[in-house]
């Protein structure tokens, strides 16, 4: 159940996240959406496991890349962001949950909303989106303290110039680029309603960040006429070093 | 603005320790509610993991519906706060791209 990963390629999304690229030889393959379980054992045997989001799409035959944000008090991210080298092994169980997934045979219109480090799942999603060369139409709003915060920038803007089927919004809670238009601050209902596609035409919502932000963006999509049904969520919180 | 702290998580984040007791995936289970006879995914579940195990809450009415410990060689579950769950065993074994 559990498998080695050996690191191949270690880069810094922000100045306290890394991506970790994992080469998995016996990886069954994933779902966008699906996380895995990594373990660290001590010289002593104490042992940790924590919970992260799988980045890489479906299809990335024996591979698989996470990216860790570092927590101030964190046990176990620190180490991941810190201390973690290139040809350094890692423990990991999964892929898990069949739930929070995106599968590139679903044609409906997606509405991603992240909160922070919650756009990881989401990312795999628009990856697997691009990889399967699927149509269905998608659009991100993503919450984010500043710009310096924001992960995979570069390749976001890529995948979602306006020929490629997915838009991005950006909503800044911090601090907003000069001559941005919207002040920076939480998401509201009137960003909800402008920036997430209408209620009337069946979107599949895909909701990923802390417990807070999840329980507020799902009550606003509700609010605006989303169905519940449409609508999954994925939490993460303080209780562990979970993303 | 709601000054709730939220210490839970969800159903998603039990999936790794239910992974090793069922052969299916969790999260996308069906379950209903013992207490109040909600019906819904177990991903959709509040999760409890500040514990010696986890409990999983009905996100309707919050009463307990899953408890789990594991101690070394032995995992204890206890399900009676749901009536049933509902698994899909149509992808057991890969999961499908």
């Amino acid at each position: 159940m559990w498998h080695v990963g050996k690191v191949i390629a270690l880069s810094d999304e922000t100045a306290t996240a890394r991506t970790i690229n994992l080469e998995v030889l016996d990886w069954p393959g994933h779902v966008a959406g699906q996380h895995v379980d990594v373990r660290l054992t001590a010289p002593d045997g104490y042992s940790a496991v924590r919970s992260y989001s799988i980045a890489s799409g479906a299809h990335s035959e024996g591979r698989v890349e996470i990216t860790v944000e570092r927590l101030p008090n964190g046990e176990v991210s620190p180490y991941l962001t810190q201390e973690l080298a290139v040809g350094d092994r890692l423990e990991l169980r999964g892929p898990i949950g069949g739930w929070f997934v995106w599968r590139s045979h679903q044609t409906e219109p997606i509405q991603l909303i992240a909160g922070g480090s919650g756009i990881v799942p989401l990312m795999a999603m628009i990856r697997s989106r691009a990889s399967a060369g699927s149509a269905a139409p998608f659009r991100l709003l993503y919450s984010v303290r500043e710009q310096e915060a924001v992960f995979y920038r570069e390749e976001l803007r890529a995948l979602t110039n306006n020929d490629e089927g997915v838009s991005l919004t950006y909503a800044y809670t911090r601090v907003a680029p000069k001559d941005w238009p919207r002040p920076p601050g939480r998401i509201d209902t009137t960003l909800i309603t402008n920036a997430t596609w209408p209620s009337n035409i069946g979107a599949t919502c895909y909701v990923c960040g802390p417990t807070s932000f999840v329980e507020i963006a799902s009550s606003f999509l509700i609010a605006s006429g989303h169905s519940p049904d449409k609508i999954r969520t994925e939490r993460f919180g303080p209780t562990g070093d979970r993303k | 603005m709601s000054s709730h702290i939220y210490d839970y998580l969800d159903g998603n984040a039990a999936a790794g320790e239910l992974a090793k007791i069922f052969a299916v995936d969790v999260t996308a289970a069906e379950g209903q509610c013992a207490h109040c006879g909600a019906t819904k995914r177990f991903a959709e579940a509040h999760l409890y993991m500040q514990c010696p195990g986890v409990v999983a809450r009905c996100a309707v009415c919050e009463q307990v519906l899953l408890r789990l410990v594991s101690i070394r060689d032995r995992a204890l579950l206890d399900l009676s706060g749901m009536t049933y769950l509902s698994l899909d065993t149509s992808q057991s074994e890969q999961p499908s791209k």
